[in-house]
Order: C-alpha cells, then structure tokens, then sequence
C-alpha cells in the first residue's frame, strides 16, 4: 500500500513542478510584451533619444529604418522576439554596448547589494522575529513591532537621504555616494562585478575596506525594508507554532527554553520562512531602484531608471526581462523548495 | 540560553563589520594631489566619445579634452580663431580651396606623429559615416562619394580642403573648430573597425587622439577617468582626472564639502548663493551659448499675429525671472545669437509694460485675451519660470495652462509641432552665426514633406525674406557686410518671429580652496581640464 503511495506522489510532485516551470515563459512572455507596448506608447520618439535634437531628416529617417520603427507595431515586436531568441537584446543609446554587456556589468552591483542586505536581513530578522514570539507582550516586543512597522511604512528614498545627511553629512563617519572614493575608481581589475570580492581577489585591501565602506549604508537601508518583513513573519509564524500541542508535549517532556524554541517552533516554521525570505530576496532585487538612486548605486536600477528617462527602449526591455526572469526565478526556487520540504504539499 | 541583553548585543554585532569600515574611511578630508575629481551629470552622453558621432554636452567636452583640432577659438578670448594643429593656412581668392599647414611633432598617445593624412581621415570619415553631427562638414557640399577628391593630404604635413559649396572663410573654420573636426590617428582607427564601420564602435570606448588626456574607462551614468596622454605637447597639471556622475545639484555641493569632489559643475541657483564670495571656494564661470526660450506655434490662431507674439512678449519680467529664479545660472539675453557668437547684438528691446501689451494684445483682436498651452520641462528651474510667465501673461488676460514633461517628451512634442507654446532651450552646433540663425529663421517649406526641418519649421514661422538672407550671409565673404546682415537677422527677429528669447545660460564652476585653473569654453567642448592645479 505504502509502495503504490509512494509511486504514485513521486510523479505528482514532478507533474506540479512542471506546470509551475510551464507557466514561466508565458509569464516572461506577458512581461515583455507589456513593456514593449508601454515602450511604444511613451510619448518620446526614441530615434530623438539616439540622434538628438539638432538631427537632420535624413539621419533621422536612416536611423528609424535602422531600428524597424517605421514597420507595423506587431512587425517590430515579432523583429524583438527574433532576436531576443538569438540571445541579442540590441544595442543600448545610452551606453553604446549590447544590452547583454549592460547587463552583465551592471546586475553583479545589484546582485551584490541585494545579498548583502537580506544576508543583514536574515541574521537580524530571524531572532528579532522568534524572540518576540517568544515574549509576546513583553517591551521588546512591542519595540519589535514599532521597528517592523517603521521599517513598512518609511519610504525607502527618506530612509536613505535621512541616512546620508547622519552618518555622512553631520557625523562624517561614513563616506558619500557610489561604489568606491573617487581614489580606488578604475584601479581594481573587475572580475565579479561586485566590487567588494574584485577588491579581496586582487588583494588590495584599502580598496576592499572602502568598498565595504560604501556598501555599508545602503545594505543597511535597504536590508530594513526585508528585515521589517522578515520579522513580522517570523513573530506570526512562530507564535502560532507556539501555541502547537507539541509544544505543550515537548513542555511537559521537560525540554530546555532554547531546544523547545529553535528545534521544535523554529524548525516548524522554515519551510513557509523560506517563502518569505525568497520573495524578500526578489523584492530587494527589483526594489533597489530607489535605494540605488540615492546612493548612486550604479546598478541594474539606477540603469532601468536612466533608460527611461532617456527613452532606450532596448535597454528599459532588457532590465525589465532580466528582473522579471530573477523574480520569478526565484519563485519557483521558492516553490519548489517547498513542495521538497513540506510533506503535506507533495 | 539566549536573552534578551544576548539578542540585542548579536543584533548589534551583525551590524559592526559593516558599519566599521564606514567609520574607519569615512572621514578622507580630500582626494589625493595626483587626481583630480569632478562631480557632473553626465547621464546626457549618447554617441559616447567617437568625435565624429558625440553631440552631446558631456561627451563633447571629454572629447576636447582628447583630441586636438585644425582650428580653435582664441582661448586668450575674442571672436579670432587661432591655429591648434595648423600651422598657418590659406584660403583661395574665391573662398573654395583651403589649404592647412599641419605642425611638425604633434604626436597621438600611440606615439606615432600626426600628419595630414591622419587630417583628412578623419574629415573623411565624418562624412561617410553621417551620424548626427556629420551635417556640420557635409553642409559644405561633401558626400561620401566626392569626399576623399576635396579632401586630401597634398603631402605629410599639408592638407587641401576644396568646398563644392562656396561659404564664408570664417563659417567654415568655425566648422572645423566643432567636436567633429577632432582628429583621429588613421592607423589606430581603422586597426579596430569592425564591419566597415571606420572605428566608429571602437572609438566610442577608447581615444585615438593627441589631445592632453586618453580615455581610460567609462561607466555609463557612473564615471569617467581620463590619464594623461603621455606624448601630448602639453601635458595636464594633475594626471588623472575622474568625472562622477552626481544628478543631484544638492549632492554635488555635499560631495565638494565634504572634500570627495575637488570640482562641482552643475549647483543650482541655490547651492550657489552658499558658496559664492566664500574663502573657501574658488569660482570659474564663463556665458555659454545655451538660449532659453518661449516658441509660439504660428498655427495656432491667437498667436497667427504678430501683434499678438509681440503683446506676449511684451508682458514678461524677464529681469525678475532672471534675478529671482535663476541668479547666477542664467541671464536676460533677448537675441537669438547668444552673447559670445561674433555678431550677436546686445539690444535687449523687451522690457515688461503691461499696458503696452494689452494693447498689442487688443490690435491683434484678442482684448480680452485667450487661453494657450505652455510645455515645459519637469525639472528646476522650467516650471518656476514657467509659473512665472504664466502669472505674466495672466495679467494681459492671456490664461497659460502648464503642461510639465521630461525633457525628450516636450522635444518630441515640438518636433511633431503638436504643441502650442513651449518653454525650451537650444545650444549652436558651432560657434558660428549661421547655426543659430538657419535653426530659427530659415524654413524653406513649411510643408510636412520638407527637407529642413528646422526649429522654425517646427513653429510654422515662414519669412521668405529671413529664409533668403540666412542663405546669402552664409556665402557672404566679406565678413564686415556678414556681421550687419546677421545685425539686420536679429532685428527683424525681434520684430517679426514667434519667439521670445529670455535667457542666456551662463556655466559655473566651484572648486574647492587650493584647486584652480579649470578653464571653461563657450561651447562645451572648449572646455579644458589640463590647466587645473592642486594646492
């Protein structure tokens, strides 16, 4: 009997995971399709946004030939999808490269920030979050919730700003905007992209510390804006493993505060945590826009929001995919780690 | 067991290794001597730093800073151009060939000498590859197909230029004298050109020039770091210069007070009245060529009068707009040749006086005035200004609604001459008369089909007689008899054209005390980084 079960779950779990892998593409799909139409529908005429004002007519005209912009909307979006299959997201205005290239040099600092934060996130969150479970009602508590609500409620930019003007401004202990000072700019060979591991792995330790320096303050931003969640989640969930029979069994068994709370609550709740944390993690990626802004970050946000100022529509295309793929990526990781974890939803 | 005190202290030690470092290098009171560093906006940049595609302000300025050209305005000052890589020159009586004595040891950052070969090239290869700013060689008659015939290098150092369209001797140096007249070192170029696209991809990433610097890195909307060329004939004062995009003026002025910038290039009105006449600050500002305008679509019908433009005209405080909203950055500058272009005139002949206007307003047969749209760019100070015109106008019974957009959205909008007032700016390609006056005095034909769309097409103003004369002044010769024909332009302008021009841009540049000698140019890409020194 066990054997039929066990034979016949193994295939279901796959069959589940395979419809969640179908609806990928078609998700993608709507994604770019969406994008291309608010693209075309934007009331700047991007050959403008590549051949300037001053341009005569006939480089106008060469230029819109050039980028298929004087062919039917449904041509131009078939010409996109031919060669997005070839892997070529065309060519950028702003930067003068592929968009491929753009993208590999700018996503490793987003990548980088993103991580640092929900690295911060996680180790701050998780115990924030069980604690106050655990001493529900107490002040800590109460201070929890405060800190987690402020984390939701504050915009992020005016967490930012508040930040800078501070620990920069008036306390001067930590440095500027961007990535590095202006002394280590263009002095460490890029190898990842993220300028705290290229400056470990060549070995310059001043650029690596001041690399850190400047990673600092928007981790620590945008990692609040996680934790807040994070936190909030972890409360819930663990207060209502707490109130579990099991716990009262492991209670009268005479297991100690710290096992009954980490062993027995703790690891009752990872599986929906993972959840969390992963939309937490695709949230940051996508969310860094603003963050990345303030602190000149010059990440995959910064580099959306300078396209669509500059109407490089290639470009706005090519971050979107790119975010939307992370997303839902990381989704379906989400999804199916926990079909993997969870018994009940195999 | 983990407590409370426990947790708190773990939360706190999770956050010190990030926090440390901060604390450690946070406190850098100055960049070091040997670098020089700039916060700028520098996310206008497209074409990047191929001379013969840059037209944007920030590319155009780098590249003046690699590449030498023919010809070069005095930087003494004045309207004379002077010799940077010619020598001397000569022009035939009839103004069509021109021929260049090219300097003996000039050398590019390769090493290798720069000959008129390398001139004539680089011309060449404007004009065959025509990308926006190309107009400005081809308008002198050149194609691809007789380029390489008008312009040869008739030995090493000599280069003959022949003009199938016969122009003013001083228009076509003032040509020369644009982004597009960088020279290039041929070998180098077309050694990196990839399906015979003359080094154009190539050059947008490197530099091939003799110019004080060579490009060492750029990240878009990030940074840009230039070294010293190590063959130029004068070599810069600090050797490596880096530009930081920084958007925001307020975070400029922080970065220059906190000693992270030496150099802060784009303050506002606002950031500069706290460091103007300040010890601590040292000041280089010079007028550009940047004009801010009001242009009046000539199809609409209130404003098909020219009475009516005038009456509007008429009714701006140009004064208060310029002392209250933009001190410093922008002054009252009326012509459509800015102040620095030879043969501008300073006449100024508007002046606010509401009752004038109202009976402008009332000769064109709109008493009671009427309403009209004005678009505007979103960003400061356009919608201050434009608020300020719109309280303006209100008062001559003329009702303004604002309609604010990204810069590119208004552009777009007045190139489809959809809108019907717009608040806007315009920058000459050259430094030249003509660039500014065939832009807004000549259209052709202001049908949809015409082959020159310039900004007065794109307000439907259509004067045969200002068409024709911004033709003849072109060839004029004698450039006596040029200078009054661009006087009687701007007059009639004043008189006829649905234009109100109001200000004239003027760059500013702070830097910090002890760093001097950032020379700024007139068109951006006279700008020099060279000169500048560090205490």
């Amino acid at each position: 009997m066990s054997g039929t079960s066990d034979a016949g779950r193994l295939p279901a779990r796959f069959r589940a995971s395979l419809s969640s892998l179908a609806s990928v593409p078609i998700t993608l799909f709507g994604l770019i399709l969406v994008t291309f139409l608010i693209g075309r529908a934007m009331p700047i005429d991007p050959v403008i946004a590549i051949v300037g004002d001053h341009a005569p007519p006939d480089v106008i005209a060469r230029v819109r030939a050039e980028l298929a912009l004087d062919k039917p909307l449904p041509v131009q979006f078939w010409i996109y999808l031919e060669h997005l299959a070839r892997g070529d997201l065309g060519n950028s205005v702003m930067t003068s490269r592929s968009v491929t290239t753009d993208i590999a040099t700018f996503f490793p600092a987003t990548l980088e920030l993103a991580t640092t934060a929900i690295l911060i996130a996680i180790l701050l969150g998780l115990p924030l979050g069980v604690f106050a479970a655990r001493y529900q009602g107490s002040r800590f508590d109460h201070a929890v919730r405060v800190v987690s609500l402020a984390g939701q409620s504050v915009p992020i930019f005016v967490l930012g700003l508040l930040c800078l003007l501070f620990f920069y401004v008036k306390l001067g202990i930590a440095p500027g905007t961007g990535q590095q000072d202006v002394l280590f700019e263009g002095m460490v060979r890029e190898v990842t992209g993220m300028r705290v591991l290229d400056a470990a792995l060549a070995g310059d330790w001043d650029a690596f510390w001041d690399a850190l320096a400047h990673l600092a303050q928007p981790a620590l931003v945008l990692a609040y804006f996680s934790l807040s969640i994070i936190t909030r989640m972890t409360r819930a969930f663990m207060l209502e493993a707490l109130a579990g029979e099991y716990i009262v069994a492991a209670r009268a068994k005479g297991l100690s505060d710290a096992r009954i709370l980490w062993r027995h609550a703790f690891g009752n709740i990872m599986v929906p945590l993972i959840t969390v944390i992963a939309l937490a993690y695709a949230g940051l990626l996508e969310g860094a826009v603003l963050t990345e802004t303030v602190f000149s970050w010059p990440g995959i946000g910064l580099y959306l929001t300078g396209s669509l100022l500059n109407a490089d529509m290639n470009a706005v295309l090519g971050a979107t995919l790119v975010i939307g793929s992370v997303y839902v990526g990381l989704n379906l990781l989400a999804d199916l780690a926990y079909r993997l974890l969870d018994p009940r939803v195999r | 067991m983990l407590t409370r005190r426990t947790l708190l202290a773990s939360a706190a030690a999770a956050a010190v290794p990030l926090a440390a470092p901060a604390i450690f290098t946070g406190a850098r009171a100055a960049t070091p001597r040997n670098i020089v560093a700039m916060a700028k906006q520098i996310d206008d940049i497209v074409g990047a730093f191929d001379p013969g595609e840059s037209y944007e302000f920030s590319n155009n300025e780098v590249c003046g800073n690699l590449y030498r050209k023919l010809v070069i305005p005095d930087p003494a000052g004045g309207d004379r151009l002077v010799g940077d890589l010619a020598e001397k020159w000569e022009v035939s009586k009839d103004g069509a060939v021109f021929t260049f004595h090219i300097k003996h040891g000039v050398l590019f950052e390769s090493g290798k000498p720069l000959t008129a070969e390398d001139v004539a090239f680089s011309l060449q290869r404007v004009v065959k590859m025509n990308k926006t700013p190309g107009f400005i060689i081809t308008q002198f008659g050149l194609t691809a197909d007789n380029v390489e015939q008008m312009v040869r290098a008739t030995s090493d150092y000599t280069l003959e230029l022949k003009l199938p369209i016969v122009q003013a001797t001083s228009f076509v140096l003032y040509c020369l004298s644009a982004t597009v007249g960088c020279i290039v070192e041929k070998a180098t170029v077309l050694a990196n050109q990839a399906n015979g696209d003359l080094g154009n991809a190539w050059l947008k990433m490197h530099s091939a020039g003799a110019g004080p610097y060579r490009l060492v890195e750029w990240k878009a909307s990030d940074h840009i770091i230039l070294e010293t060329n190590p063959h130029a004939a004068t070599k810069p004062r600090i050797p490596r210069a880096v530009i930081r995009h920084v958007a925001d003026p307020s975070a400029q002025l922080l970065s220059l007070q906190k000693g992270d910038v030496d150099i802060a290039r784009d303050l506002g009105s606002d950031q500069l009245k706290l460091v103007l006449n300040k010890p601590d600050y040292n000041v280089a500002r010079i007028a550009q060529l940047t004009s801010m305008y009001i242009g009046m679509n000539s199809s609409v019908p209130q404003l098909q009068k020219v009475e009516a433009r005038q009456a509007l005209k008429t009714a701006i405080d140009y004064e208060a707009i310029a002392k209250n909203i933009t001190p410093n950055l922008w002054g009252v500058w009326q012509s459509f040749l800015p102040k620095g272009i030879p043969g501008a005139v300073a006449d100024n002949p508007f002046k606010k006086d509401v009752a004038k206007a109202k009976a402008l307003l009332a000769k064109s047969g709109y008493p009671d005035g009427f309403s009209v749209t004005l678009d505007h760019f979103a960003k400061t100070p356009y919608p201050e200004i434009a608020q300020a015109v719109q309280a303006d106008l209100g008062a001559i019974g003329v009702k303004v609604q604002l309609l604010a957009g990204e810069q590119k959205q208004v552009i777009s909008k007045t190139r489809a001459r959809q809108q019907q007032m717009a608040l806007i700016t315009w920058f000459p390609d050259f430094l030249d008369a003509h660039s500014n006056a065939q832009a807004f005095c000549q259209n052709t034909d202001d049908s949809d089909a015409t082959k020159l769309k310039s900004v007065a097409w794109r307000y439907h103003f259509f004067d045969k007689e200002m068409t024709d004369l911004v033709d003849a002044a072109v060839k004029e010769l004698d450039t006596k008899k040029r200078m009054e024909m661009y006087a009687k332009l701007q007059r009639d302008f004043f008189q006829r054209a649905p234009f109100a021009f109001m200000l004239q841009n003027v760059e500013v540049a702070v830097m910090r005390k002890g760093v001097s000698g950032l020379a700024l140019g007139v068109l951006p890409d006279y700008t020099r980084y060279a000169p500048i020194t560090k205490a």
